[in-house]
């Protein structure tokens, strides 16, 4: 695109950036310019390519083709140390602060001014700083005793103080209540006024439209467009966030649907932090069909699937099972009532340097015949093993190798070969195929409408929409924790899902209080 | 302009002989380094190695010697095995040892007309019991408050310690001892007996070895040592699975402990048959258990040869010791630098080295 400000006033610019993983292109000719004293925002859906190509710029990458151009000068970085260097700075959605010590102590770490007590000649720069910017921060406080927005905003003083003029952030406010987020977005005003220079990686549309000046949409490891935010509107970057490619078209079957095997009722559920993640959430997934729920990863999938299947404990509401209520039931009934749960991280449902048979028979060591009163029957463990690795076509020596030794494919049909064994009457699974090739995944998705016809209930969590579109037969949409809409996947509108991803949009009933739900962290 | 930096990169394959390399090679490095302690003592490292060889296995008696100190290396080593295995860092085997005597000792002194077919067995069970009992305070404590096990077992030691003087300096100091720090002797029923002309107490010796053997079948071929594996290896899993934590974590720690406190029990009733002041019951076994569980892998078979190899070092040590001329915490000292380079070089089977300029 011809951009409308002239070539030097690009403080940034980053042109046809590739950066390749083993298996995964992550940046696919990527094209950003920033202009100085702008905010400028860089949209799009999970695995898009946003943080990458960012982290290409801070110098955490290095990328296999393109350019970097900063202030008019193309520069090779090679650490955040060359990229301080040239006055760009990162801050991570993890932030990097050292709990135990104070923000002035933060601040200074790592930098090589005075050898005894340099926070004592920084306080007042550190003072100065925050006052300029209007950061309300307590220079003397400990880490650990400040909310999330308060260490953010270290984290911002730290890049400040290191003379940062270009300022990365990566889903800003991602942790942080609405009202840290208003503050976040007037000082980053102040910031740009002062000639500073933010790009502000999110998938949140609402943000997009109340902050940036200008925003780059990603798709696919790819810059898509360049737009002023002033003349677009949040229905377009939807529509430019999801694409508008042809889905894929799979030869599923009719299958009636049988009765309500999952049962979700009004459930709250907090996060490891202790804030709310699920809230105030229903749904229903019947026998023979799968039920898709859609959303940006983080938004509350992973503690609703774990409360569901007992790894995580409910505040309030129930989980009922084939009409039977498990909400406070132990992980261990809860498998043996029939729930099948193939995990997004699939390490934590996998022990990856125990063989194959020890990992195959981990749902079910316990009963015979694998576990033989207190033994475990060595032969059936063996001639189970070897059928799954026979019926599903796992590509392994035998079934001793460790786990580990395995292709992504092979692991993952692995795991859902040890869930699918149990003959689950719900089977939930999260991320399918993330990771897998597309002869890999489309063996996974004939896995899971097998289950289908066989009368199973699947629940499938995605933040592959086109993959959630495809399989499901009902869709919903999660969204901080609640649901924004749900409907047949055949009328699915892909504008409408984007905006309900987002948070901008939401079907039927009015929004429900997020006042009386947002606690700040202690 | 830059200094080349060293960068660990996680092995995304490793080979089969790996883990034998690099166990080889920090075994290497370590006498390496206890070559050069040696040297700044003023010994020949080359003279100092082949006495601790010559003291520990070259003769009838050091061989004999090497056996004996064996036992109760094997009975901890393999307990510790199994808890390592589960993710319980039990530090604490050396007091669980020492409550393992006191028991034992106890049960003696109760029972002192007992014929010897049911007072050994007593024994047995009683310094089994007084271990576990030992080992299962830091697992309750780690399962139902969080405190770190490997504080807490520890410290236990110390405690056990001084139990143990309080007992041989108070109420349980023999009358006929002129004055020593010590019980009065065992009752002959007490007394585990030992192979003619030498200190092998063999029924200790034949029971730690059937031990390892089962300890080794618990962990492969049982529905428990199933569940010790998983948890040790990935606790997500482990809980995923619905696996009790709370029980596998105490059952962990008692049977490490109980196995300690058998050594403990054949130190007193096999060797001395009385109880004495804890550094002259053990020369610290339950720490140098930790090394004999490591050498071997986790392996509670492996144990057994690794005991034996430690065994033979302590009865070495001893030999410098008095023919070079050397301080009496060299032993310790190898055996720390040891367990040092044993545990680093464990790094290198998932990560490889790089160097970046």
């Amino acid at each position: 695109m011809t951009s409308v400000l002239s070539e030097n006033q690009a403080t940034v610019q980053l042109r046809g950036i590739v950066k390749r993983f083993p298996g995964v292109t992550a940046n696919n000719g990527a094209n950003l310019e920033v202009c100085k004293g702008e905010i400028h925002a860089l949209l799009g859906e999970n695995g898009a390519g946003k943080t990458s190509l960012m982290n290409v710029l801070y110098g955490i990458y290095h990328p296999d083709e393109g350019e970097i151009w900063v202030n008019g000068q193309r520069v090779t970085i090679h650490s955040p140390q060359d990229a301080i260097r040239l006055g760009v700075g990162m801050i991570h959605q993890q932030y990097r602060l050292v709990q135990t010590h104070s923000v002035t102590e933060n601040v200074v770490l790592g930098l090589r001014e005075g050898f005894l007590f340099p926070e004592q000649a920084a306080r007042p720069r550190i003072v100065a700083l925050a006052e300029k910017y209007g950061m309300k921060v307590d220079p003397d406080a400990r880490i650990w005793q400040l909310s999330a927005g308060e260490q953010q905003r270290v984290e911002i003083l730290k890049a400040l103080y290191r003379g940062v003029k270009i300022l990365i952030m990566d889903e800003p406010t991602a942790m942080l209540t609405p009202g840290e987020a208003m503050e976040l977005l007037h000082i980053l005003r102040r910031m740009t006024a002062e000639g500073l220079t933010v790009i502000f990686i999110t998938h949140k549309l609402e943000e997009v439209v109340e902050v940036s000046d200008r925003v780059t949409v990603m798709r696919q490891g790819k810059s898509i467009t360049t737009l002023e935010t002033a003349k677009t509107t949040q229905s377009e970057l939807a529509q430019l966030m999801v694409g508008r490619d042809v889905l894929f078209q799979l030869d599923k079957k009719a299958v009636e649907a049988g009765a309500t095997v999952l049962k979700v009722e009004g459930l709250n559920v907090l996060s490891d932090k202790g804030l709310p993640s699920v809230v105030n959430l229903s749904l229903n997934v019947q026998a023979g069909e799968i039920f898709g729920l859609a959303g940006v990863s983080g938004n509350g999938q992973r503690e609703l699937v774990e409360a569901i299947t007992g790894l995580r404990s409910v505040s309030s509401g129930k989980v009922v099972v084939n009409g039977e209520e498990l909400t406070h039931a132990p992980p261990r009934a809860r498998v043996e009532r029939g729930i099948g749960f193939v995990p997004g991280e699939r390490w934590m449902a996998l022990i990856p340097s125990m063989s194959i048979a020890d990992n195959m028979i981990l749902k079910n060591y316990a009963r015979p015949p694998i576990g033989n009163g207190p033994f475990l029957d060595q032969n059936a463990v063996a001639a189970y093993t070897d059928g799954l690795i026979k019926e599903y076509a796992i590509s392994t020596p035998d079934r001793h190798t460790p786990i580990k030794r395995l292709s992504g494919g092979n692991i993952q049909r692995a795991l859902l070969a040890r869930e699918i064994s149990e003959k689950p009457s719900l089977l939930i699974v999260a991320q399918p195929t993330s990771g897998l090739d597309v002869g890999a995944t489309e063996t996974i998705w004939n896995l899971l409408l097998a289950e289908r016809a066989r009368g199973a209930a699947v629940l499938v969590i995605s933040d592959d929409l086109k993959e959630t579109l495809a399989l499901s037969d009902r869709v919903a949409v999660i969204f901080e924790g609640q649901i924004m809409g749900q409907f047949a996947a055949s009328e699915a509108n892909l504008e409408q899902i984007g905006l309900m991803m987002a948070g901008a949009l939401r079907s039927s009933e009015a929004d429900a209080q997020k006042e009386s739900t947002a606690g700040e962290p202690a | 302009m830059k200094l080349p930096r060293i960068r660990f990169e996680k092995r995304l394959t490793s080979p089969r002989w790996l883990p034998v390399a690099s166990l080889a090679g920090g075994l290497a490095l370590a006498m390496l380094t206890i070559a050069i302690i040696f040297a700044v003592l003023g010994v020949d490292p080359l003279v100092a190695f082949q006495r601790i060889f010559r003291g520990g296995f070259g003769s009838v008696y050091g061989l004999q010697e090497t056996i004996t100190k064996t036992i109760p290396l094997i009975l901890a080593g393999v307990g510790l095995t199994l808890a390592f295995k589960g993710r319980m860092y039990n530090i604490g085997a050396e007091g669980q040892l020492l409550i393992g005597a006191i028991f034992a000792t106890g049960i003696a002194r109760a029972f002192p007309d007992w014929p010897s077919f049911l007072l050994i067995p007593a024994m047995f069970v009683g310094g089994f019991l007084g271990g576990a009992l030992w080992a299962a305070i830091p697992a309750v404590l780690k399962t139902r408050f969080r405190v770190d096990e490997v504080l807490t077992s520890l410290m236990l030691v110390y405690v056990a310690n001084e139990a143990v003087k309080f007992l041989v300096y108070g109420p349980w100091r023999g009358s006929d001892t002129r004055g020593f720090p010590i019980t009065d002797e065992f009752p002959l029923a007490a007394q585990i007996p030992s192979i003619i002309g030498t200190r092998i107490h063999y029924p200790t010796l034949i029971v730690a070895i059937l031990l390892a053997v089962l300890i080794y079948l618990l962990l492969t071929r049982t529905k428990l040592g199933y569940e010790i594996r998983v948890t040790g290896e990935n606790p997500n899993a482990s809980r995923y699975a619905g696996m009790d934590y709370q029980r596998i974590a105490l059952l962990v720690m008692i049977i490490s402990g109980g196995l300690a406190g058998l050594a403990g029990m054949g130190e007193v009733a096999g060797i001395h048959f009385r109880l004495r002041p804890p550094e002259s019951i053990s020369p610290g076994y339950g720490f140098t258990a930790i090394i004999v569980a490591w050498l071997a892998r986790l392996n509670p078979l492996a144990a057994i040869l690794t005991a034996f190899l430690l065994g033979g070092l302590l009865v070495g040590g001893d030999a410098i010791q008095i023919a070079l001329n050397l301080p009496a915490a060299t032993v310790q000292i190898f055996n720390g630098v040891i367990l040092l380079f044993v545990i680093a070089s464990e790094l290198f089977n998932q990560y490889k080295l790089r160097l970046e300029v």
